[in-house]
């Protein structure tokens, strides 16, 4: 009996959490921008738990630069790509996302391993691979994607940085 | 400049054979969690966590579902047209592996609490896999990563 039930409530509870995640997934998030150009403290001591606790907006309007991705950026925006090797979704995102780079002039596509930076990802509070970060001409956070994004969403969040 | 190619696959599967083992994990597992306390449960959940390891420990190639999804499922379907990694599933079978190992724990210490819960997990984490296509060990992997290893320290 005590089986049955808990069959029913994990498939029940997994049906509601796949189709909520279904819909939510890769949708570009504006992040706010309340603390433009804030730099982005070096990696310090910080406990774990504030980096938990922080909304992503929180890390919104945060600039990054070509030395903290170990590349140069855009001209006009960049598009940076957070995976891991055990991602299913992170290759469908690169292709989308090379496919939007080269049709866009000014446009770059930087794919970033999350496990060999894990000091970015705690700052950037990087939870899943992939997330898609919109940087403006100048480094800046402006939207953020977490999960496939979709093609259309990519383009028209760069229309908004351009 | 250009970023390493991460999810690149050297070898590439059939997106659809993953999916299919993981449609027979969670039958499987429900059966298993109907029958707890019974020789069915115990030998269904010795197979699975024997299926799980062969699938992390040895490769895909091993894993008796994909092995029947190859020879049986797959020439009666159209062409492939989506591939994955096979890095993303190989360490879903590791997950996966990991619950049906506790849960047979439960079983031979007698704690059935044990069995439920570490069987109703690695449901949950199959279904989302079958249905949805969603690899929930592979979403926590960076979250688990995060938490685990400590900031770099020069």
């Amino acid at each position: 009996m005590l089986g049955l039930i808990l069959l029913v409530a994990v498939l029940a509870l997994a049906s509601i959490f796949g189709h909520w995640r279904k819909k939510t997934d890769g949708t570009m998030k504006t992040v706010g921008t309340t603390s433009v150009a804030a730099p982005i403290p070096v990696a310090d001591d910080a406990p774990e738990v504030g980096v938990e606790t922080a909304s992503v907006a929180d890390h919104g309007g945060e600039r990054l630069t070509s030395e903290l991705l170990g590349a140069s950026l855009g001209e006009n925006a960049t598009l940076v790509q957070f995976s891991t090797a055990f991602c299913q979704p992170c290759r469908a995102t690169r292709r989308i996302l090379d496919e939007v780079a080269t049709m866009v002039p000014g446009t770059v596509h930087l794919e970033i391993d999350a496990e060999a930076h894990l000091d970015l990802v705690r700052q950037l509070d990087i939870r899943r691979t992939p997330t898609v970060l919109v940087l403006d001409a100048r480094g800046v956070i402006t939207k953020r994607a977490v999960g496939l994004p979709r093609k259309a969403d990519v383009i028209s969040a760069l229309g908004e940085v351009l | 400049m250009s970023s390493p190619a991460l999810c690149d696959p050297q070898v590439e599967v059939d997106i659809r054979g993953p999916r299919f083992s993981a449609a027979i994990t969670v039958v499987v597992l429900a059966v298993s969690l109907l029958t707890v306390d019974t020789a069915v449960a115990t030998t269904l959940l010795i197979i699975q966590t024997v299926v799980f390891g062969l699938g992390a420990f040895i490769g895909l190639k091993a894993q008796p579902y994909g092995i029947f999804f190859r020879a049986v499922v797959q020439p009666r379907l159209a062409p492939a047209t989506q591939f994955e990694a096979i890095a993303p599933p190989r360490f879903a079978a590791l997950v996966g592996f990991m619950f049906t190992a506790v849960a047979l724990v439960g079983v031979f210490t007698g704690v059935d609490a044990v069995t439920y819960v570490a069987v109703a997990f690695a449901l949950a984490a199959a279904f989302l896999n079958a249905a949805f296509g969603f690899c929930l060990g592979c979403e926590l992997f960076l979250l688990g990563k995060r938490v685990f290893s400590r900031p770099a320290r020069v």
